[in-house]
């Protein structure tokens, strides 16, 4: 547009103050990204399971487990297309400040089931065939330094002692809901060292339609109703869903601090700007002298606060994207799949036009409302 | 020296009421959020911190690195309870407390959907004795041989059937609700006690997850560890209960309090420019009062000093409205779920004169840094400059 | 036909508790074509006389015409356009936009047209030529002397072909050279390019330029020369 030397002009009038309001939306835009989006990957995490596997749990609680000897029946249930089981090993590398996921798992039937688990096929049959072998996520690779073929030693938690598993096989995730963190291993090799207590954690169901669910959990419940072992059967997404819930009140945390951030910043973003505007009334005067009319330097004014807001904007959100896509964050393992979101980039362009707005809004209007006369009179 | 007299810098900030303003509000808001967050760390940590006593030991099975994923036969317990470094009661019985600790899902009030993981702790009848900041608030204390439970207060009203009297299902059993107990802020108090013997059938069979027990001379912590690890009847690792409770707050509270000065220094960077944008407006529209406080024989260092008073002083007002707006948060009660026990622990936001103080002073100190480079150029104004 | 028609203006202003009245019932014309001066002690009403033709101002009563335009009853909205295509206004403190060059702030009036790139071009070059600064097309006022600021201000007022040219006190802040200068440009630009000039002076110099003098007092005109 032709107004851009002028606009530009005003712009770089106080370089230094341009600079740092851009500077102050932009992390206020980037903080703003961050937090929503661990609202926002916490929310698509909890709804990432699928609705045709279901868990079987014991009822009694989490941390109880099930008979080993409940996977035949399992498989006998109508609807039912696949079973496999895993036991929660909890097992520490090194100083063990590290947190990993690492279980014992049945490795054929948990590999079919779990199609998402991604394996070179030459990988997976050393893994199969190899009773002390587990498989890791890649990133495992990346924070500890360990290799294909390496023997990387566990330190058990809830099974205690020394536990030295051979790494055959490396998997990438195929959604990036799963954690490529995780560490696999054969559930017999397990049971055999605590000698055949015949326990697992939990139980996987594959069903063949998943409207049959609801039906399908219950005949399974049913079962084991008056068992000593009673289930808690449901599906993958339900499971998922109630770790989400574990994190308490981190979204209204999360949500409260973004308002308070983005508030903040437009205290410093008007500031700047009736500070800019105060210091040129002569100047507004002259330009309504020279022809501009009211409404055209109403329009100047928030153009001028527009370009500070969407650069800082574009800087913050493109910054944030940029980041966490590059380092590959994912919070110690506790959010996989981070990942700034095309709702959460709008909302944030939403806020910066919103700031656009409520700063730019007073200042134009005392430029649009300006008398000539007295603008003209004003000495500065 | 003569010190430009702080009078001029109130007036001066007063002529600019918005700006003055805008700036202090930007400030106030960074100290807010960050007596939130330090407060919600500091909530969670001091819960946990509590929760341990110096005087009491908590023995779990080697290498377990939880209560939960602990287990201890009847034959240990024994043992070690009769061990003579053992404090004991009025009643010269040891000063011991075998516990059963599980956890089970409850309903939460008002959805009925959501079940949270709530730690039940099957305990001695000498563990209100064994831990020192118990209190019951209300009804009495479970009688032996009963499927009763007491339940931590800050159970009550958050859950289903929590109120004395009523029945709690979980285990496959019900459970009749006798009392209500404090204790002392930790995180016991967001726990269901129940009798040690009648939860052993129900849960895990004939074992226990950890003894927690009073040693009679807490100095003695290091031979009392060294003697029972290194026994052959057992094998266990000996903890100070108040240093095991600590570090289970590590990993969640060490996280908190990351976040917290991550995010306030981002927003405190945010509000620093701000304050920057406004002091060198200040000294650019003030520069002809420069000139006339240089002319009339003011030293540059008094400029330099006035300007960052100026500027310290807005910022510390922002500091003090910010802190009074982070007050109402004080005590409001908020869960979430310690990763390292896997279980559910309510605390409150706990803001402390101390934090307040840091508010206080990070405001000010931001202040200090904004106004530095603003307050360093009104000092090196040229006087000619400056009058023109 | 007069080019400026002042029909019986009354102004007052209100400072303060007191209200002061500029002017009780000024009639006066303008011709096209004519160079005129306004002179008078300060407190006259010269200033004002020259807010009220430019449309900056609004008679209390009474009617202000330009060129058929009844200034004195349209909008301020229709005055800004009306202004950019009639009026070029010259002010006592130059008042060049300081983060503009001489070609921008010269080309300001423009940008409320429809002209293209290539045709503000070619009438800011002009019209920094006839002002005599064709060579500091992108310095900025700072760069630039107050002689040389003040020509650039009167490269502006001129760059959209104004109907007339009001200047206030142009040479108030100039030394004797530039005023000579700048009274010198003001003369060729009424007798080669027929400008019609309007300007409100303390200084002798510029109404021995100008080829009419009105003299103002406590708002009445009170003698009139017309030289040749």
């Amino acid at each position: 547009m032709k107004f851009l030397p002028l606009l530009w002009a005003n712009l770089t009038r106080h370089k230094r103050r341009t600079v740092l309001t851009v500077a102050s939306v932009a992390l206020a835009l980037f903080l703003f990204a961050s937090l929503r989006t661990v609202v926002t990957t916490i929310a698509r995490n909890a709804a990432a399971g699928s609705a045709q596997r279901l868990v079987v749990q014991n009822a009694t609680g989490l941390v109880f487990p099930l008979p080993l000897s409940y996977a035949n029946r399992l498989a006998t249930v109508s609807g039912v297309t696949g079973v496999s089981y895993a036991n929660w090993f909890g097992g520490r590398y090194g100083d063990g400040k590290r947190f990993f996921a690492n279980f014992a798992v049945d490795p054929a039937t948990y590999l079919d089931l779990y199609p998402e688990l991604q394996l070179p096929p030459d990988q997976r049959e050393a893994f199969l065939h190899e009773k002390t072998s587990a498989i890791v996520g890649q990133r495992l690779l990346e924070v500890f330094g360990w290799r294909l073929g390496q023997d990387v030693t566990l330190q058990g938690t809830i099974f205690p002692g020394d536990w030295t598993l051979t790494i055959r096989g490396v998997y990438t995730p195929a959604n990036r809901s799963i954690g490529d963190d995780m560490l696999l291993f054969h559930h017999d090799y397990l049971d055999e060292r605590i000698g055949r207590a015949g326990i697992v954690g939990w139980y996987i169901l594959r069903i063949a339609n998943a409207d049959a669910a609801p039906q399908i959990a219950k005949t399974v419940d049913d079962q084991y109703r008056s068992s000593s072992s009673p289930t808690k059967t449901g599906t993958e997404k339900a499971f998922q869903a109630g770790f989400a819930t574990m994190w308490g009140n981190v979204s209204l945390l999360m949500n409260t601090i973004g308002m308070a951030v983005v508030f903040a910043i437009l205290l410093v973003t008007a500031n700047a700007m009736m500070m800019s505007a105060r210091e040129r009334t002569k100047e507004v005067a002259v330009l309504k002298t020279v022809g501009f009319s009211d409404g055209r330097l109403f329009g100047l004014v928030m153009l001028e606060t527009g370009i500070i807001t969407l650069a800082g904007a574009a800087a913050g959100l493109g910054g944030a994207k940029l980041l966490y896509r590059a380092t590959n964050f994912n919070a110690a393992g506790f959010l996989p799949g981070f990942d700034v979101s095309v709702a959460t980039l709008v909302l944030g362009t939403s806020i910066a036009f919103l700031l656009m707005f409520a700063s730019g809004l007073v200042p134009a209007m005392r430029a649009a409302r300006l008398p000539v006369v007295q603008g003209l009179r004003t000495v500065e | 020296m003569m010190h430009i007299p702080i009078l001029y810098n109130v007036r001066s900030v007063l002529q600019r009421p918005v700006s003055t303003a805008l700036t202090a509000l930007g400030v106030a808001l960074v100290v807010t959020v960050f007596i939130g967050m330090l407060a919600l760390a500091d909530g969670f940590r001091a819960a946990l911190v509590r929760t341990g006593s110096d005087h009491n030991v908590l023995v779990l099975r080697r290498g377990a690195d939880s209560e939960l994923s602990s287990g201890l036969e009847r034959e240990t317990t024994d043992i070690l309870t009769a061990e003579p470094q053992v404090a004991k009661g009025s009643d010269g019985r040891p000063l011991a407390s075998p516990e059963v600790y599980v956890i089970v899902p409850l309903a939460q009030n008002g959805d009925t959907m959501a079940l949270k993981n709530v730690v039940a702790r099957g305990v001695s009848d000498q563990v209100w004795t064994v831990r020192a900041n118990l209190r019951i608030e209300q009804g009495k204390r479970p009688e032996s041989g009963h499927a009763e439970v007491c339940l931590g207060k800050n159970l009550v009203g958050r859950f289903e059937h929590t109120a004395v009297g009523e029945s709690l299902h979980f285990g496959g059993r019900d459970w009749t609700v006798v009392c209500h107990f404090s204790a002392g802020g930790s995180a016991f108090e967001s726990e269901i006690w129940g009798e040690n013997e009648q939860f052993m059938p129900v849960f895990r069979g004939n074992v226990f997850q950890s003894l927690t027990l009073r040693l009679s001379d807490p100095a003695a912590f290091e031979d009392v560890k060294r003697a029972w690890e290194g026994d052959r009847r057992v094998t266990v690792d000996v903890h100070r209960e108040s240093d095991f409770y600590m570090e289970q707050s590590e990993l969640l509270g060490r996280i908190l309090r990351i976040l917290a000065w991550l995010i306030t220094s981002i927003m405190a960077v945010g509000a620093v420019f701000g304050a920057v944008n406004t002091m060198y407006a200040a000294v650019a529209s003030r520069a002809p009062e420069i000139g006339v406080l240089l002319t009339l024989g003011f030293r540059p260092r008094s400029v330099l000093l006035s300007f960052l008073v100026e500027s310290a002083f807005i910022a510390l007002v922002g500091g003090i409205v910010g802190s009074l707006l982070a007050l109402p948060v004080n005590g409001i009660v908020t869960s979430t779920t310690n990763w390292a026990s896997f279980s559910e622990i309510a605390f409150s936001f706990r803001i402390t004169p101390g934090l307040l103080l840091s508010g206080v002073l990070f405001a000010v100190v931001m202040g200090v840094i904004g106004g530095f480079f603003p307050a360093w150029r009104a000092a090196r104004m040229p006087v000619v400059q400056a009058l023109r | 036909m007069a080019l400026v028609e002042i029909r019986d203006v009354h102004k007052s202003f209100q400072r303060d508790s007191e209200k002061i009245e500029v002017f009780a019932g000024l009639t006066l014309d303008i011709e096209p074509g004519s160079f005129t001066a306004l002179m008078g002690p300060s407190g006259s009403g010269k200033s004002t006389l020259l807010n009220l033709v430019a449309g900056l101002d609004r008679p209390t009563s009474g009617t202000v015409k330009v060129a058929d335009a009844m200034v004195s009853a349209m909008t301020p909205a229709q005055l800004a356009g009306w202004r950019a295509r009639h009026i070029g206004f010259v002010f006592q403190q130059f008042n060049l936009l300081p983060v503009l060059t001489a070609y921008q702030n010269v080309e300001l009036p423009l940008l409320l047209t429809n002209l293209s790139k290539r045709e503000r071009d070619e009438r800011v070059r002009l019209a920094l030529d006839v002002v005599g600064l064709g060579d500091r097309l992108r310095h900025y006022p700072r760069q630039l002397s107050g002689g040389q600021e003040q020509r650039t201000s009167i490269a502006r007022a001129i760059v959209a072909d104004p109907t007339v040219i009001l200047l206030d006190e142009p040479t108030g802040q100039l030394d004797a050279k530039s005023s000579v200068e700048v009274l010198a440009l003001l003369r060729r630009l009424n007798d080669e390019f027929k400008k019609t000039i309007l300007i409100v002076t303390h200084d002798a110099h510029a109404a021995e330029r100008a080829k009419t003098v009105l003299h103002l007092e406590k708002g009445v005109l009170i003698e009139k020369g017309v030289k040749a």
